[in-house]
């Protein structure tokens, strides 16, 4: 039977193989084309002196915007991370099965995380900057991201979590164990996968954010302080280029935007391995 | 010895009533088999007896539970009620963990935390459980790269190490083929000179090669218990003669 399939193919499968494979290359194509374009545009455009430590309009330094990224991801993951997942542990492992309390806060993740990132920007800006203070400054920003990406963490944690077969759950109670054991032994080093890879795809969007950025953390070129006001590689890549005396420092910061993210995301799929192989 | 001393017991799903009043008792020592049809409450009788079922929301329980005399649903603690009446599952479920820290999880539940300890409960428990010599070598290793029988045994192993008094199986080889099965059976045999042990079968065979007692269920209600031999040889109920020559069910 199967030999026979193999050898002889209906018209329509070959058009449908015919139709993955010329998607499969398109996407490809245009990914290279992308990536080669800010590569060949960027590269040339790469000095040293856009490493120094401190930003002048000379030197047009990105190296306090890549500490300011860095700094931006890590404090709004920490917020972020752990406030998502005790949520989606509560919903998934402690909430009661229509509980009026679980339905609300489901709607209102579903519809933050539809959310364009400009309204949490004025959000932050209002709130954080002007009525709490605290002006122009990393922590603000940090935190209006943090709230930004907080769906986003809670519903892939929840998938994560509700992926965990119950035959672990049956198997960790049957042998004594009570909630919070079954939940933090067996069912969260389970889901750990599926939690990073929606961190994953919030720091891909923390890195690429700049709208709700400008309003909260400012553009300040200086290296980062909690209280100041600081820039990211992409806001910083946005004002370059927007200014329009430097595009092709922009250029050369896209490579190093690029560099970054590949950087991180290797780095959070050699934890994750090593996370679940523990 | 009466291990398991059922009264009445009455178990309501919601508004649905799956058990309608059980008197059973379950020996010491002795391996009880349930049989029935699907749907009959085989399950339910068995997960009420370490309380599995009150992980079920909308269950509701009327009735006794004796174990040695005390009643499961009134002070005994329901940790304590786990350890010593362990369940082992239709479908094998090790933890997506090392071979060591599936059988030590129960230990370490209860509070047992020393290196030294849990080495030696883990060898016993795995040699109890006759699969020492296969996995010996691969304790450190992920339980889930075993095979379904060895996953299985793994499972009874890892209810054993807590050192319970009681065994359940709700149909512990039904996902298994006729090798790792004998070799479970063999385990189950091997096990009731020192626990007691009640198991929920789909086969006939099964229950007359290795258990004690047979329980015949049908509709929430228990049609006949006695001798294996006896149930099967000369049934007193005419429901439980076409039950087991296979005329419905
Ligand atoms: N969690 C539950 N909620 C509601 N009803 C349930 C639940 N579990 C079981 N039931 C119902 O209770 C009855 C008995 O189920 P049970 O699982 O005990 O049957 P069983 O004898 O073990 O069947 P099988 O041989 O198919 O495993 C069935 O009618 C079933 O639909
Ligand atoms: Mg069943």
């Amino acid at each position: 039977m199967k030999s026979r399939q193999r050898t002889k193919r209906k018209p329509l499968d070959l058009a449908l193989a015919a139709v993955t494979y010329i998607a499969a290359g398109l996407t490809v194509a245009i990914l290279l084309l992308l990536i080669g374009y800010v590569v060949i545009q960027g590269v040339p455009n790469l000095k040293l002196s856009m490493f120094s430590p401190r930003y002048t309009s000379e030197n047009v330094s990105a190296f306090p915007a890549i500490v300011t990224t860095v700094e931006l991801t890590l404090l709004s993951l920490i917020i972020a991370v752990p406030l998502g997942v005790c949520t989606a542990i509560y919903l998934t492992e402690y909430a009661r099965r229509g509980n009026r309390v679980v339905g609300l806060i489901r709607i209102t993740a579903e519809t933050l995380s539809g959310i364009p990132s400009i309204v949490y920007g004025l959000f932050g800006m209002l709130f954080f900057v002007t009525a709490l203070g605290w002006g122009f400054s990393l922590i603000a920003g940090a935190l209006t991201l943090a709230i930004m990406i907080l769906p986003l963490i809670m519903r892939t944690t929840e998938e994560a979590l509700l992926s965990v077969p119950d035959s672990y759950r049956e198997g960790s109670f049957g042998l004594g164990a009570g909630r919070l054991r079954t939940v933090f032994r067996i069912v969260l080093p389970a889901a750990v996968p599926g939690i990073l890879s929606g961190v994953i795809l919030a720091i891909g969007r923390i890195v690429g954010e700049t709208a709700a950025l400008i309003y909260t953390a400012g553009t300040a070129a200086e290296m980062p302080t909690l209280t100041g006001s600081a820039r990211t590689l992409a806001v910083h890549m946005y004002t370059l280029s927007s200014e329009g005396l430097h595009t092709g420092e922009a250029y050369a910061t896209a490579v190093i935007l690029l560099v970054l993210v590949v950087g991180i995301n290797a780095l959070a799929a050699f934890s994750a391995k090593k996370l679940t192989r523990a | 010895m009466i291990k398991f001393d059922i009264q009445n017991l009455k178990l309501y799903y919601g508004d649905y009533q799956a058990l309608k009043g059980i008197d059973l008792a379950i020996e010491e020592r002795e391996i009880t088999a349930f049989i029935g049809p699907s749907g009959c409450g085989k399950s339910t009788l068995l997960k009420s007896l370490n309380r599995m079922n009150d992980l079920v929301e909308g269950c509701r329980v009327v009735g006794k539970v004796l174990l040695d005399g005390e009643d499961i649903y009134g002070a005994l603690d329901v940790t304590e009620l786990r350890r010593r009446v362990g369940m082992v599952f239709q479908k094998p479920n090790p933890f997506p963990m090392s071979v060591y820290d599936n059988i030590a999880f129960g230990p370490r539940t209860h509070g047992i935390t020393q290196k030294h300890k849990l080495d030696e409960i883990v060898e016993t428990t795995l040699k109890n459980a006759a699969i020492w010599d296969e996995l010996k070598d691969r304790l450190k290793k992920s339980a889930i790269a075993l095979s379904g029988g060895q996953q299985q045994r793994l499972c009874i192993a890892r209810a054993l190490a807590v050192q319970p008094e009681v065994l359940l199986m709700d149909e512990p080889t039904s996902a298994l083929d006729p090798i790792s099965t004998g070799k479970i059976e063999e385990l189950i045999l091997d096990l009731k000179r020192r626990y007691s042990i009640v198991i929920v079968t789909h086969n006939m065979q099964q229950a007359t090669r290795i258990s004690d007692k047979t329980a015949f269920f049908l509709l929430g209600e228990v049609v006949e218990f006695d001798e294996t031999e006896n149930l099967f040889s000369a049934p007193r109920d005419k429901r439980t003669e076409d039950y087991i020559t296979g005329r419905f069910g």
